[in-house]
């Protein structure tokens, strides 16, 4: 498959992407995946693929903000960024869809690398809303851009090759591109890189000391970061079939958010599990009520105040109560 | 005559920053003093602008001057519960926690707006006296802009008294600058914590109130808000209220100068502004309490 991992070749770890075994608690959930839509209707399919979707983009928030310790607010506009570039490249080229699914990715991460660049050189609270004006620069741009962007409206509908027109394929295409990117992922955050990363995390000013460039390595880690971003965005736009401003918009960074604070940010898994629960969650209580925001918001203080670690960092705590200090909750 | 186009829109942009100044000054008082980050700033503002509606339609067409008393002190009440029953228990927990439970809240008053005023469009005409236009410069400025303007120095005056001439003012920048000292001195933060939040609250009511015959009043004029708020209170150096007057005037004027020469990009000129003077000066144009 065609990945950007040269990109990045300088980090051991990252050209190769691993067996499955070691980020998957079995194979077995794999293979279940895999067989779901023998016997699933269409539209579960299509909601199954959703959750893959956002469950890339909340990894791949994680990759920056749990292991980076970056407060990156604004993840949705690489999320956007890979959206758009797939879907302009669908709408006005005639190019083959392998070629356009690393357009995305490509696009994001060069977005991250040019506003990472500025990024970096800021701490905590400045870095995230440096993040956040910049993003919402963007969202604005694409907004208001109807020559380029369709403005508003935003894309809408976006051919799709045959093999990909129908929900099975939007699944599979989904799934696969999901475990692979977790996959690599995975590797990267226990590579010498990535241990290097959460060192920086714990202790910039230690890290510094003992000559890791620091700068350097985040703006890497925000790079990569953002190219998983796009990509999920490019996987969007083969699930949902459109793109608008809302991708970009920092309310959908605050979504992301959710997802890792349900699912838990001290572990690999949990934001995708955090993504699932959300998304299954939107559903089902937006059959009951018009007002699930209101719902969602009760549960996020409850769960903010009350369960920090997240539901899989909390289950992870109760099973392997012998070495916490390992994976201290931040 | 596109010398007094530019003169009055350069006095309508110093207005309308003077509001966001006064929003951004209650968020950034929060900022320094309490260390949180508060998302629902912006809901408050947005449930000062609905309340200064209700108010105002239901006293009739004398409604305007109460509605700018009520609606602030009504919403700096609903501000004393947010911080009692919640954010006290949060002020030790790190930035996205607090992120996280404030964007909870933020959630929960947009559907409790909708709930109570629907999804529709409010509007509130300014009152008779502040209707019409003057003559600034040859250019003609809407006297109720001048009005904003007014506030927003009577606010920054207060404000000014209040940290420098008040003993609670004092405690205020003290805690802002060495908490731990402050605590070890004796002062019972948490009534100062609470005071300062209701102080905070109460600002972005009145801001809330103060735009409501300029804008329509909808529900979603928080996400706008605050995202302006939090812009100006880091570009003008978090915790600094002269920082945040500073940077909401530079936002203001800036994002209606732009308006003349991109209008298309109306939206996008506060956030390209803010990421300039970010890039430029990293640490905010004044100096961080933190």
């Amino acid at each position: 498959m065609v990945r950007p991992a040269g990109l990045f070749s300088s980090n051991a770890g990252v050209t190769a992407p691993g067996p499955y075994g070691g980020a998957w608690p079995s194979v077995g959930a794999g293979a279940v995946l895999l067989f779901l839509p023998a016997v699933l209707p269409d539209y579960y399919l299509y909601l199954m693929a959703g959750i893959f979707v956002a469950a890339l983009l909340a990894v791949s928030l994680n990759f920056i903000l749990g292991y980076g310790g970056l407060l990156q607010l604004s993840q949705a506009t690489f999320y956007g960024a890979g959206g758009y570039a797939a879907a302009l490249v669908l709408t006005r080229t005639g190019l083959p869809f392998w070629v356009v699914l690393p357009a995305g990715p490509l696009t994001a991460g060069v977005l991250a690398l040019v506003t990472g660049w500025f990024c970096v050189r800021l701490r905590r609270l400045y870095f995230g809303m440096l993040t956040l004006a910049l993003g919402q620069l963007v969202w604005a741009l694409a907004g208001r851009w109807y020559a380029f962007t369709g403005g508003d409206n935003g894309i809408s509908p976006i051919p799709l090759p045959g093999f990909l027109s129908s929900p099975r394929g939007g699944y599979y295409l989904a799934l696969v591109v999901m475990l692979a990117s977790l996959a690599v992922l995975y590797r990267l955050v226990r590579s010498p890189f990535g241990l290097t990363l959460q060192a920086i995390r714990d202790n910039p000013v230690r890290a510094a000391g003992v000559g890791i460039d620091v700068q350097k390595h985040q703006l890497t880690a925000f790079v990569v970061s953002g190219l998983f971003a796009g990509l999920a965005g490019v996987l969007h736009v083969v699930v949902a079939g459109s793109v608008d401003p809302s991708l970009l918009d920092w309310t959908k960074s605050a979504e992301v958010l959710i997802m890792l604070l349900l699912g838990g940010m001290a572990t690999f898994i949990g934001p995708a599990v955090g993504a699932a629960i959300l998304v299954l969650l939107s559903m089902v209580l937006g059959v009951y009520t018009g007002y699930w925001l209101l719902v969602l918001g009760l549960i996020l203080v409850v769960l903010a105040l009350f369960l920090p670690q997240g539901i899989v960092g909390f289950l992870e705590e109760r099973l392997s109560e012998k070495n916490p200090a390992d994976r201290a909750v931040r | 005559m596109h010398l007094t186009l530019l003169a009055s829109q350069f006095l309508i942009g110093l207005s309308v920053g003077m509001t966001l100044f006064v929003v951004a000054a209650g968020l950034t008082l929060i900022f320094g003093v309490l260390r949180v980050i508060n998302f629902a700033h912006g809901s408050l503002y947005m449930l000062g602008a609905f309340l200064a509606y209700s108010v105002a339609s239901f006293l009739g067409p004398a409604g305007f001057w109460p509605a700018m008393l009520i609606a602030p002190l009504v919403v700096a009440l609903v501000s004393l519960g947010i911080e009692r029953g919640l954010l006290r228990f949060i002020y030790d927990r790190e930035h996205l926690i607090q992120i996280l439970v404030t964007y909870g809240l933020v959630l929960v008053f947009s559907d409790l707006v909708q709930i109570v005023w629907g999804t529709g469009f409010k509007s509130l005409a300014p009152p008779p006296g502040l209707a019409g236009y003057v003559t600034v410069w040859g250019a003609a400025l809407p006297r109720y802009n001048l009005f904003l303007f007014a506030v927003g120095i009577l606010v920054a005056v207060g404000l000014a008294l209040f940290l420098y001439r008040t003993r609670m003012g004092k405690i205020c920048r003290a805690t802002a600058t060495d908490r731990e000292m402050v605590d070890v001195l004796g002062v019972r933060s948490s009534r100062v914590f609470a005071a300062v939040f209701v102080l905070g609250g109460w600002l972005a009511g009145l801001g809330g109130a103060l735009v409501a015959p300029t804008v329509s009043i909808t529900p979603g004029m928080d996400v706008t808000i605050i995202i302006e708020a939090f812009l100006v209170v880091v570009i003008g150096g978090l915790g600094n209220v002269w920082g945040a007057l500073v940077s909401s005037l530079i936002l203001g004027a800036g994002e209606s100068l732009g308006v003349l020469f991109l209008p298309r990009l109306a939206v996008a000129w506060p956030f390209f502004i803010a990421a300039v003077i970010l890039i430029i000066k990293p640490s905010g144009l004044l100096k961080s309490v933190w």
